[in-house]
């Protein structure tokens, strides 16, 4: 089932591909075959492999429960916030939260986490910036 | 060959730096580390690093020096795990696990991580010289490329990419597409035309690779294990004895044979087009099984040739498979994928031309690769109780730290919001492939090689004046084509067959517990 679902978003993204493609404007230095053709052929490679997909489906994968999806789905949100937030809170405050949720979400202990999460962001910032020079993101800090 | 010789002499002078070998020392490390970390492998260790060497503003010849030894490092870290927790770090590494883990359990962990350490030694070594004669030879081949005669090459590097054991075509297809379609995003070279920006300024110049690479790889291994964390199966090392760490002399005698001839299996196997590593091990293995134990007495029980086999042809396969990487341009695995990434983003594009015009990049990658190998055996034999003691971090710290570096590696290149977000999405397509089994490595390789493939389709229809058939139009294309044609239905074919015995040899080894 999970093979046919994706066969069939591959047989729309193909056809929307398709249909951008053809949006793609004329231009006055256009070449033998344009700027469309390939990505029209490749489209149609997509779409052909998505029909056998769902006429020849794999055994479906096994799914993570629901409380496993809503964990994924919170450690997504969360490295959303991470990247939006960056710039704002600065390197070490943004580094130490994220790193402290997503390794008490992997079962490390509360306090634990807290303590893992700001040495992370510490020793990152430690290695990364003021031992190799990277830039990273400033806050109001200054770190 | 005495050209050769001088190119290489000069690759080592640029390569034998202080700096250099300060470099393949910390790379080496890294590597070992990466490697031996359960969930981490040569692939999304590379992949999380080069953005950082980027911005730190090396040359090409340091970065590549950096890069390499940890990509070798990485390979040799990978039987750690195999051996001590009976966990492979990729999928090469698989067969270490048949012998290794019985060795563990019979107490002479060192003994095998030694031999593995020296195995792994002499076939990159003999694979790395095996690429300093043959990679020329390709080059004369050089001249008889066209256009339409890349184009077609770059067509069968998709097509053999899965190598003999792929499973379903049809999903490496769809993930060969979605690579090339996301190269195909920003403004068109040729014509100046925007294609499938819908606007948004940030599209303009392409999808970074880089971005793609860290996302794919290495975001999606921290959703994996959010995914299985706390499943039964992830065992501690630290209930392991290594035991002495140096084999007596009549066993380092008794693998000598099969060193060699796993060595030539390897390397022959990583040189052809879809082969690759995991075939390299398995076959080694598989042949020196039926050499020596015909009737399977010690084979799977902790033979010191069964870890021996599998790690000589595993990394001699890596080497030959820098082959037709470097000479041809086309990545035949995964980890030559990220490679070809190391070199694009240090703006050096692989293929006949490199050896004319960059000669000094070659041979110092060349020379880059040699002294990495010796690092890392001097590295290896004598720290390998540290290294096991690495492996007792738990993964739910190790792996929010591989999260933050891989933000960091991309902050530090781009500075911007939009492409970290953009990593997430990856990230996050990346999981949800792997859960529909759904290859990786034709996504990467489709974002590194679509506008190559694009714009030489379109020289060979401008010169040809629009005639498609220029594409069948040299022996070289037809010859291609037919490889191309022949990679992509042979593992429909006997892949089930080949899957099927690489299965059975790891159930029958589990069930020897």
């Amino acid at each position: 089932m999970s093979d046919r679902i994706m066969g069939f978003v591959g047989l729309i993204l193909s056809g929307l591909y398709i249909w951008a493609a053809l949006l793609i404007p004329e231009s006055f230095m256009a070449d033998m075959i344009g700027p469309a053709t390939f990505p029209i052929i490749i489209a149609i490679a997509m779409g052909l492999a998505a029909i056998v997909m769902i006429v020849r489906p794999d055994m479906a994968p096994q799914w993570p429960g629901v409380s496993r999806l809503v964990d994924i789905g919170a450690a997504l949100l969360v490295m959303v916030l991470y990247a939006s937030l960056l710039p704002e809170l600065g390197f070490i405050i943004a580094t130490a939260l994220a790193s402290a949720y997503l390794t008490w979400r992997l079962g490390t202990a509360p306090l634990m986490s807290v303590l893992t999460g700001i040495c992370t962001a510490l020793g990152i910032y430690a290695v990364f910036h003021l031992a190799l020079g990277l830039s990273l993101a400033t806050g109001p800090f200054g770190f | 060959m005495m050209d050769t010789t001088l190119l290489l002499i000069d690759g080592f002078a640029t390569a034998l730096t202080l700096q250099n070998l300060l470099l393949a020392l910390l790379g080496a490390f890294l590597g070992t580390l990466i490697g031996a970390l359960p969930g981490l492998g040569p692939s999304n260790g590379v992949a999380i690093l080069i953005p950082i060497s980027f911005s730190l503003g090396l040359a090409a010849i340091p970065s590549l020096i950096l890069l390499t030894s940890v990509y070798y490092g990485a390979m040799y870290g990978g039987r750690i795990s195999s051996i001590l927790l009976n966990i492979p770090g990729d999928e090469p590494a698989m067969m270490t696990c048949l012998d290794g883990y019985p060795m563990t359990r019979a107490g002479r962990a060192g003994e095998a991580l030694a031999l593995s350490g020296l195995a792994s030694f002499v076939g990159s070594f003999f694979a790395t010289c095996g690429l300093v004669i043959l990679a020329p030879q390709l080059v004369g081949i050089a001249l008889l490329f066209g256009p339409a005669e890349y184009f077609v090459l770059y067509t069968m590097a998709f097509a053999t990419l899965g190598g003999i054991s792929a499973g379903n075509q049809a999903k490496s297809v769809f993930a060969a597409c979605i690579g090339l379609g996301l190269a195909m995003v920003g403004i068109d070279t040729q014509t100046g035309v925007e294609r499938f920006t819908f606007g948004e300024v940030h599209l303009f110049d392409g999808i970074d690779f880089l971005i793609a690479i860290v996302g794919l790889f290495a975001l999606s291994e921290v959703f994996h294990f959010i995914e299985h964390h706390g499943t039964p199966g992830q065992v501690g090392a630290g209930g392991v004895k290594v035991g002495r760490l140096v084999p007596d002399l009549a066993t380092v005698r008794r693998c000598v044979p099969t060193l060699g001839r796993s060595t030539a299996i390897g390397f022959l196997a990583g040189v052809l087009p879809g082969a690759g590593a995991s075939l390299g091990s398995f076959l080694a293995y598989s042949v020196e099984k039926k050499l020596v134990d015909p009737q399977g007495r010690t084979f799977g029980k902790g033979d010191p040739r069964g870890v021996v086999a599998p790690e000589a042809g595993n990394n001699a396969a890596a080497g030959g498979a820098l082959v037709p990487m470097l000479s041809l341009g086309v990545p035949g695995s995964g980890t030559t994928a990220v490679l070809l990434a190391v070199l694009l983003s240090l703006n050096i594009t692989p293929g006949p031309m490199l050896f004319a015009k960059n000669p000094d990049i070659v041979w110092g990658l060349v020379a880059a690769l040699f002294i990495a190998n010796f690092m890392l055996l001097a590295l290896n034999i004598p720290m390998v109780g540290m290294f096991t003691r690495l492996l007792m971090i738990p993964t739910r710290i190790l792996m929010p730290v591989v999260a933050m570096i891989a933000f960091v590696g991309i902050y530090s290149i781009t500075n911007s919001t939009y492409d970290m977000l953009m990593m997430v999405a990856f990230g996050a397509l990346g999981w949800v492939l792997r859960k529909l089994s759904v290859p990786l490595v034709p996504v990467i390789l489709g974002i590194l090689l679509g506008n190559q493939m694009e714009v030489n389709l379109r020289r060979a229809l401008t010169i040809s004046d629009g005639d498609w058939s220029v594409l069948v139009g040299s022996p070289l294309a037809i010859v291609l084509w037919v490889i191309a044609l022949a990679g992509f239905l042979a593992p429909l074919l006997l892949g089930a067959m080949v899957r099927r015995r690489m299965n059975g040899m790891s159930a029958g080894a589990s069930d020897a517990d």
